[in-house]
């Protein structure tokens, strides 16, 4: 795996191919579970670790599952790490846990996480698929945290609450108080918000690229003229 | 045919090895949790029950002093919910009862109360329910500390009729906007109060394998 392949799997996950605005996968617990910066992120990091881990484990083992059953064997791997992150949660970040509720088992219907197997992990060597599965997950998270923060600010008037339920007492002072003595904005709270925000984000990153192109396109058309003259 | 046969054996088995694989981490990783996982929620019903029925109530061992109640109307139970009773000093002194009220705005709604053994609530706390964010669920001790006007509530401070929201010509308090949930609670809280009454001399006798 050299240099070029790796900056080319990143910039897939984290930009060109991000699963939040661009491919449009999993947005079961991106609408469900953006409602704060914490919850969003934690979810992100939970499905990137299982992403990780599963694109390591189908990767090696891509020559020896029968075609014809492939699909099963990946959903079965998926499904025991999903399992495995939500026993270790339950046991370690017991509150959060209960925030996070149904959300970590349902990682295994996230569809992102089978589709990265089938496209990526059953094709590729277990380094890059580990390092797909990391720029993917992270892309997501990526998204996931800046609609929370969205959604949170404009929702509650706070940034960062709640984080003492994944790391503990010591996150207790994080929360930033954006507005104070706000009453909250219902919309922004509820699965509206998230389809608006989510909106808002696509469109932003639709107007990067396209900006990004127009300029290229421009320096062509002048370094042509410029080699004609 | 027969190389039909072997491949689909051969799928088989694979199929099978990855199972096994998948069962033996499972197994592992539970055997690795469940102790601890355990010890969270117990630690956590019990920083619940705590909200309710203060340390201060009793000194035994709460969460392991419990009789089972079975499904009730009055408590709007299904199936059967444990008791907790606390004692003092060997007296009873304070139960914590499961109570739900099937008629919140959406759905039901899942409370835990704890009575003192003279029949004054101790304190009451939702531990589950779907009503509307921002306007019912003001009932939820993280969201608005309505709840705990249920504490220090009893038959000697509340007549018969006075347990409905004062929209109803009761005595309760509630929020403009949401009269549905409080009036749900409050008719909940009230019936649990009944069902105590009732039963008192059930829910603090010991239990027979004790």
């Amino acid at each position: 795996m050299n240099i070029s392949e790796v900056k080319t799997i990143l910039h897939n996950g984290l930009w060109k191919q991000n699963t939040g605005v661009v491919q449009l996968l999993g947005l079961c617990p991106l609408l469900a579970i953006s409602n704060t910066v914490v919850n969003a992120v934690s979810l992100g990091l939970a499905t990137t670790l299982v992403m990780v881990v599963s694109g390591s484990a189908i990767a090696p083992i891509r020559n020896y599952v029968p075609n014809e059953i492939r699909i099963p064997v990946y959903v079965l791997i998926i499904s025991v790490l999903v399992t495995v992150v939500q026993y270790l949660m339950n046991a370690y970040m017991y509150p959060l846990y209960i925030v996070l509720g149904i959300f970590i088992p349902l990682i295994v219907t996230n569809c992102i996480v089978l589709a990265r197997a089938e496209a990526f992990a059953s094709k590729n060597a277990l380094l890059p698929s580990a390092l797909d599965g990391f720029a993917m997950g992270i892309g997501l998270t990526a998204v996931l945290g800046i609609l929370g923060g969205m959604r949170e600010i404009v929702g509650h008037g706070t940034l960062f609450a709640g984080f003492d339920l994944a790391l503990g007492e010591m996150a207790k002072g994080w929360v930033i108080t954006i507005i104070p003595d706000y009453h909250g904005f219902l919309l922004a709270v509820l699965p509206p918000g998230a389809f608006i925000g989510l909106g808002l984000l696509i469109a932003g990153k639709n107007y990067l690229t396209l900006r990004a192109e127009k300029k290229s396109k421009i320096i062509k058309i002048t370094s042509t003229q410029t080699s004609a003259a | 045919m027969k190389r039909l046969t072997k491949a689909t054996l051969r799928t088989a088995l694979n199929l099978f090895f990855f199972t096994v694989i998948g069962t033996t981490i499972l197994a592992y990783t539970f055997n690795l949790t469940h102790e601890r996982i355990a010890q969270s929620e117990a630690a956590a019903k019990l920083k619940l029950i705590n909200q309710v029925a203060p340390t201060a109530l009793y000194d035994n061992d709460l969460l392991n002093d419990t009789v089972t109640l079975p499904a009730s109307a009055q408590l709007g139970t299904e199936q059967e919910t444990p008791a907790y009773r606390g004692r003092l000093k060997g007296q009873p002194s304070v139960v914590v009862i499961e109570a739900i009220a099937p008629d919140g705005y959406s759905g039901k709604i899942s409370l835990i109360v704890a009575i003192n053994y003279d029949g004054v609530i101790s304190g009451v706390r939702v531990v589950a329910h779907k009503e509307t964010p921002g306007l019912g669920d003001y009932i939820d001790i993280a969201k608005n500390k309505w709840i705990s006007l249920f504490g220090g509530a009893s038959h000697q401070r509340y007549q018969e009729d006075d347990w409905k929201v004062k929209k109803d010509g009761g005595q309760i308090d509630y929020m403009a906007g949401a009269t549905i949930t409080p009036r749900a609670v409050a008719k909940a809280v009230h019936k649990a109060l009944h069902y105590f009454e009732e039963n008192r001399a059930r829910l603090f006798a010991q239990q027979a394998d004790n």
